[in-house]
């Protein structure tokens, strides 16, 4: 029945997660999917990042990432720069899924702390978000002066529309790999968390509080048997 | 509302960021329903205006708070509901990092790992409907979400070109 153990679990999730949350399909790998062991022909044998190597890489990555950062982030780092074999990234990215919060702005703290220390961790973090804020607030400004144009909204109205189906196509991504690593209360925990959240409209806490720690549970009795 | 809403983004997205668990995106549903059905900050227009302008920007997902922020507070309010989405999770990542050899593989962490993707999946399936109800009020927009969910399914072809292909047709006006 459940034949997860933890190695198949923790292999399992870098997928599931990778190929449901990153939405760059035209990124220049599978975005997660890959082995997490490293091909031992190729160590990383690259020297620690300076923080301005920390920093324009984070800011190269932020600037080139359309729809989520995390397949470049590991294009960069692991086939590029090699500052990491492909488990160290896998290993350093599920703790930034451990944690609540951003996965991508959590991996860029964990990454630069771990080369850099505290300031590290600031460099690779301002070199994520700055380029992108920057960008965004344009954005905004012109949103808030031109928005009420109606071809700008219609425009936008098309792109939302679309972009509801990529957040479909990522559902459907990751539901099979769930079923298939053994996890079979997933579809019942999501159905419950889609109606609370999607069609009750409760406070997400408050679904979380109910519904985080039975999913867990389940997990765990069907990890030991 | 009487809240300062410099206050009100500060502790808002505070406290959202620790729920978000599966990105931005998990997150989405509970970012309608303060923005939109309480606090009443925008419109369910403006809302899916807002997402759709995050999609078109480089970055990670997370950027669509500054936006929110900006529409509510302008360079002050996309400052702090920036900083308070993103602050005290970096804190805990920081200093969790140096203890996470010490329990990456431990059974319980791996557990509560393994339960919180169906959730996370749930609630992008949240996103997904929150969004849609939001933009989809003709035929033809139903059928561009339907579209896109098949092509990203089934293709790699880059969400920008389905981006640019969705915003023609409603620049032609069918939406």
């Amino acid at each position: 029945m459940y034949g997860l153990h933890r190695h198949a679990a923790a292999a399992w999730l870098a997928e599931a997660s990778g190929g449901g949350l990153g939405l760059a399909r035209s990124a220049p790998d599978a975005p997660m999917s890959d082995q997490p062991i490293a091909d031992p022909a190729a160590p990383p044998a690259a020297a620690a990042p300076s923080l301005s190597e920390l920093f324009r890489s984070f800011a190269s990555i932020s600037v080139v990432a359309f729809g989520g950062a995390l397949p470049w982030a590991r294009r960069m780092i692991v086939e590029q720069r090699r500052w990491m074999t492909a488990e160290e990234f896998n290993e350093t990215f599920s703790l930034s899924q451990f944690l609540p919060g951003p996965n991508v702005v959590n991996f860029s703290v964990v990454f630069g702390s771990r080369f850099g220390g505290a300031s590290g961790a600031i460099v690779a973090l301002a070199g994520l978000l700055g380029p992108p804020l920057l960008i965004v607030t344009v954005l905004a400004v012109l949103y808030a002066r031109y928005g009420d144009i109606a071809a700008l909204s219609r425009i936008l109205v098309g792109i939302a529309s679309a972009a509801a189906g990529l957040l479909i196509a990522n559902v459907a991504k990751m539901f099979e790999p769930m079923l298939r690593k053994g996890l079979h209360f997933g579809p019942f925990v999501a159905a419950a968390g889609f109606i609370g959240v999607a069609l009750m409209q409760w406070p997400l806490p408050l679904v979380f509080a109910v519904l985080a720690p039975a999913s867990v549970a389940l997990a765990w009795f069907g990890m030991r048997r | 509302m009487n809240f300062n809403p410099l206050a009100a983004l500060l502790g808002y997205f505070a406290l959202l960021s620790l729920f978000a668990v599966g990105g931005a995106n998990a997150a989405i549903p509970e970012m309608h329903r303060v923005a939109v059905e309480v606090m009443h900050w925008m419109s369910d227009r403006q809302f899916a205006d807002t997402y759709a302008i995050a999609q078109l920007s480089p970055g990670p997902n997370v950027i669509i708070v500054t936006l929110i922020g900006y529409h509510v507070a302008g360079f002050a309010g996309a400052s702090v509901a920036t900083i308070a989405m993103c602050g005290p999770t970096c804190t805990l990542a920081f200093f969790v990092a140096r203890f996470w050899d010490r329990f990456k593989d431990a059974p319980w962490r791996i557990a509560i790992q393994a339960g919180l993707v169906p959730l996370s999946l749930g609630l992008i399936a949240a996103s997904a409907f929150v969004l849609a109800r939001a933009a989809d009020h003709e035929l033809v927009a139903w059928l561009i979400t339907a579209t896109t969910a098949a092509v990203a399914f089934w293709t790699r072809l880059n969400p920008l070109w389905i981006f640019l292909v969705a915003g023609s047709i409603g620049l032609a006006g069918w939406l």
